[in-house]
């Protein structure tokens, strides 16, 4: 099992990411460079955080350029593992690995905090260690975080046990008042109709450590060691 | 200043086509005074040419000379075992945290190019202040901010507000470094003029340092980051309304920033540094290239030949002068070893940057510059920096007549009032009070995963460093109404707090850089207030052992009426803590905790938010402060978290200690009841703010202990027994309780004080 942190230029989670994957669950990972081509036997590729080229287009609009989408896009298509954490996750809908798009928060303002949310489909790779109607304290950090998908895809996509988490209130109730940047029915978190390549606004690598006093993250973490390994 | 740069532009072309020598004349437009237009004469031998005159005025000037403030400045305490810069020697100060590991750390001001542009003025305020701190091979790990402005109900005063909050936020999110702390003010007085402080903290390897020096004759000297544009030439002085009546294709007011192409320099920087090629490095700041070259090569001793048509510039036939006076950001100048051109070539490349060599060091101590071949400008470098060559001049001052009415100031003269739900309502939602919420979501605080008080709250930022037991704890401070009332005074409090917050969340003291910002220096009372400043930092700083490592003086700050604003000496202070267990939090922890105050109070309303907001008068002076007494109640916080005898520690500051327990309370969602000490007026003894005050919570269970703890620290700290420390309370689970009356509840405090700020502001 070797972990794979895409570094875009721009992105500025990478490191994060790979500490919480190396030094944090001891996993064997390595930083990829955007210009590389070869994915260096990856088994499962993150795509971290940040403003990606800047964000200046729309975010992820120029990265899934970058030369090594090609091989992260064949990579998904042989059913490898991919996540997209918050820029990340722009990046994988902009790739159209994952349905939907981010917009611009509602209130137009980049959110900082945070945030609970809590797993809807318990029965992927990386929500299987979570418990149904518990609420994580995860937090984000976005401008463009607002998840949108038409009501043909969303229907889609709920038949198909896609959408993963939901932004929700400390006791796990899930209203408007929970839904931080307005997106569609509370939609913090979805995953492809392969169930192999994810994306998320809220970043669990910011709550996976005693430093923090928040490790609620790592269950997210917990659940891909479990179940890839295997 | 502005104006006297009035119609540089039709003087240039004028010389450009018939290459006639400036006259005094041109001198004094270009802001230099006779003295020093003759000394320049004197340091060339001749008369200098228009580019000559432009580069002296620039370095010259006040901001990078320094030269109406150093002789004071030159009075701080600088030295400290665990200095490896000191002040003035780097681009900020660097400081020996164990380890292997130093901390370099600086504030700087954006104040004038906020007043214009806010969100560009702010965005390259924080760029600017990180270069500084990478620049030094240091990897920026922590950014705070410290944030003045007018009166938030004028429609100026919430766009300069939203702007500068969005400038701050898109830059330092982008840039990918948390910001962690700050402060935020508003009084009339900064209604023109808002002040934006922006500081930078960060890491680096003690044998990775990279320094801002140039030698080594015939080592190349290369420019990277971005291309060169003709923004910001003259600095902001030139960023006026008479450059663009001339509208010739040029010059935007303000510089304009890209975090973008700053996030790929910092990467590129220390990676370049990290080779062990690198002989020096300087960002591009203020006067651009001309300051960079000047500042190495006379601290190596050294000259150089640059090639100014070399540099890689945004649009054609840009002149000589302004090449080398511009202030586009994201631009570093790198002396590297002979021979390794090619491998720092290539990291640009992989960075995907401008790497281009401009030019090589030289024998000569004098910096020569040529355009396509042509000698347009030769000058000593040394002669152009402070420390070298620039003036440095005393200024006159005189006490402002405002001082001795302030002294006279009688708490007697106040009556009391009996509403104290509504003063309490009042500060609670106070915009000086308020949760600073609203303005601090809108920054990335957690990236970087190391800020430590997201979860767990304390007086100032803790951030760890990886790899080590060991964090940084940081706060920048200043209440500037006491500095107003009281320069040297309030300068030494201001100092005090600082070291009050990072005590109180468990780190110790080490280090200051200071940010000055004041009126205009040739004003006598403004000079007054300045150098009571100075002497107060200089007294403070001793006391607590933390050295002035550098920072930035930002004089000609001038409020609506045209009178100075408050003198706003910020404090940005760096602490250490050596365990990362030793963290205390402001929070309440639990009900039935016993609360106590440690120090003493007094009848004292002084400069208070309730006795200059609430009640509306502004003369007094600043509110009871001893330094003895300060320092005192620092270390005995300091043994009592190294004991663990307290669950949370919270200083007492604006607003007082109604406001002290209300915050830990609200940040607990716990509740509180508390007697008033019938031996002080109540008005004071809730909202007063007489410095030198702490609450801490103490398990009922551990109050033996600390009784005993505090009977030996007593006799340990003071030899006698005057440190006070009384019990006034518990913490309860809900409701703000004093005199068993119901204040507030919990639920209520929390929507008023998180509330507020958005209240005014949408």
């Amino acid at each position: 099992m070797k972990f794979g942190v895409i570094t875009f230029p721009g992105s500025n989670c990478d490191d994060d990411l790979y500490d919480v994957l190396k030094n944090t669950m001891n996993c064997t990972t390595v930083k990829l460079w955007h210009k590389e081509t070869d994915l260096q036997g990856c088994d499962f590729i993150f795509l971290p955080g940040g403003f990606s080229y800047g964000d200046y287009l729309r975010s992820g609009a120029i990265a899934r350029f970058s030369p090594i989408m090609d091989a992260v896009i064949k990579h998904a298509e042989r059913g490898g593992y991919v996540m997209g954490i918050c820029n990340g996750f722009q990046i994988l809908t902009e790739a159209q690995l994952l349905p939907g798009a981010l917009l611009r928060n509602v209130g137009m303002k980049f959110i900082c905090k945070n945030t609970y949310i809590t797993p809807v489909n318990t029965d992927t790779v990386i929500t299987s260690c979570l418990q149904k109607n518990k609420a994580y304290k995860i937090p984000v950090a976005h401008a463009e975080g607002r998840f949108y998908a038409s009501e043909a895809t969303l229907d889609e996509m709920k038949s198909n046990g896609q959408i993963l988490f939901k932004y929700c209130h400390p006791d796990g109730t899930i209203d408007d008042t929970a839904n931080i940047n307005g997106s569609i029915e509370n939609i913090a978190g979805i995953c492809n109709t392969s169930k192999n390549v994810f994306g998320m606004m809220p970043h669990p690598e910011r709550a996976a450590s005693e430093y923090l006093s928040n490790t609620e993250g790592k269950a997210i973490f917990e659940s891909i060691l479990k179940n890839v390994r295997a | 200043m502005p104006d006297t740069f009035l119609g540089i532009r039709k003087l240039l072309n004028w010389f450009n086509v018939t290459k006639e020598l400036p006259t005094l004349e041109t001198a004094q437009k270009l802001g230099l005074l006779e003295i020093e237009y003759e000394r320049i004469k004197q340091i060339l031998g001749r008369t200098p040419n228009f580019t000559e005159l432009s580069i002296f005025s620039a370095m010259w000037s006040e901001h990078c000379s320094y030269k109406n403030s150093i002789i004071w400045l030159k009075i701080l305490p600088k030295d400290s075992p665990r200095m490896l810069a000191k002040a003035g020697e780097e681009n900020a100060g660097l400081v020996d945290i164990g380890d292997g590991l130093a901390c370099s750390f600086k504030i700087e001001s954006h104040n004038h190019p906020s007043a214009i542009e806010p969100y560009q003025g702010a965005a390259t305020g924080v760029g600017g202040i990180n270069r500084d701190i990478f620049t030094m091979g240091a990897r920026p790990i922590a950014q705070l901010n410290s944030l003045r402005f007018g009166n938030i109900n004028l429609e100026k005063t919430k766009w300069l507000l939203k702007g500068v909050v969005k400038g701050i936020g898109d830059y330092g999110n982008a840039f990918g470094v948390p910001t962690v702390g700050g402060e935020l003010y508003f009084d009339d007085c900064y209604n023109v003029n808002p002040l934006v402080n922006a500081f930078s903290a960060g890491i680096v390897q003690t044998d990775k340092i990279a320094r801002a020096i140039s030698y080594g004759a015939g080592n190349p000297v290369f420019i990277v980051g971005s291309a060169t544009g003709k923004d910001g030439i003259h600095g902001a002085a030139f960023a006026s309304k008479d450059i663009s009546e001339d509208s010739v294709n040029d010059l935007p007011s303000v510089q304009v920033g890209d975090p973008f192409m700053e996030k790929l320099l910092l990467e590129a920087t220390l990676e370049i540094i990290a080779t062990g090629h690198v002989i020096g490095i300087q960002d591009m700041g203020a006067a651009g290239l001309i300051c960079s070259t000047s500042e190495m090569s006379a601290k190596g001793n050294h000259g150089m030949d640059i090639w100014l048509d070399k540099v890689p510039t945004r649009q054609a036939n840009m002149k000589p002068w302004e090449i080398l006076l511009s202030e586009s950001q994201e631009r570093m100048l790198v002396v590297v070893k002979k021979g390794q051109e090619k491998t720092i070539q290539d990291i640009f490349d992989k960075w995907d940057l401008h790497c281009a060599q401009i030019g090589v060091v030289t024998e000569s101590k004098n910096l020569r510059f040529f355009m396509n071949g042509e000698l347009v400008a030769e000058v000593p470098a040394y002669d152009l920096v402070l420390g070298g060559g620039a003036p440095q001049y005393h200024r006159e001052y005189k006490e402002p007549e405002y001082f001795r009415k302030y002294k006279k100031f009688n708490i007697n003269d106040v009556k009391q009032t009996n509403n104290y739900k509504d003063v309490a309502r009042y500060l609670l939602s106070h915009p000086n009070i308020a949760s600073r919420r609203w303005v601090y979501e809108q920054y990335d605080s957690m990236v970087g995963t190391a800020n430590m008080t997201t979860n767990a709250p304390s007086d100032a930022a803790v951030v760890h460093i990886k790899g080590t037991k060991k964090a940084l704890v940081m706060c920048v401070d200043c209440n500037s109404r006491y500095v107003h009332a009281n320069p040297e005074e309030g300068t030494a409090i201001a100092v005090a707090e600082a070291a009050r917050n990072v005590v109180c969340s468990g780190g110790i003291p080490v280090a200051i850089t200071n940010n000055l910002n004041f009126g205009n220096p040739y004003v006598p009372e403004v000079y007054w207030q300045f150098v009571g400043a100075i002497k107060g930092m200089k007294k403070a700083c001793e006391k607590f052992a933390t050295p002035v490592t550098g920072g930035n003086v930002s004089f000609y700050n001038q409020s609506a009426d045209g009178g100075p604003v408050f003198p706003t000496p910020t404090i940005g202070m760096l602490g250490i803590m050596e365990d990362v267990s030793n963290h205390m939090t402001l929070n309440f922890k639990k009900a039935g905790d016993l609360i106590f105050l440690i120090g003493y109070s007094k009848d004292d309303i002084s400069s208070s938010e309730y006795l200059y907001s609430y009640l509306g008068i502004k003369e007094s002076p600043p509110p009871h402060f001893d330094l003895n007494e300060e320092y005192n109640v620092q270390e005995l916080i300091k043994i009592l978290i190294k004991e663990k005898l307290i669950n949370c520690a919270h200083d007492v500051s604006d607003g007082g200690l109604f406001i002290a327990l209300a915050e830990s309370a609200i940040a607990g969602n716990l509740g509180f009841k508390v007697t008033s000490d019938f031996r002080f007026r109540k008005d004071a003894w809730l909202f007063g703010e007489k410095q030198s005050r702490v609450i801490v919570t103490v398990d009922p269970d551990k109050e033996k202990e600390f009784m005993s703890c505090l009977k030996s620290s007593r006799n340990l700290l003071t030899r006698d027994e005057n440190l006070g420390v009384e019990i006034i309370g518990t913490v309860t689970n809900q409701d703000l309780v004093i005199d068993n009356e119901l204040f507030f509840t919990t639920w209520e405090a929390s929507d008023i004080y998180n509330n507020a700020l958005a209240k005014l502001l949408e």
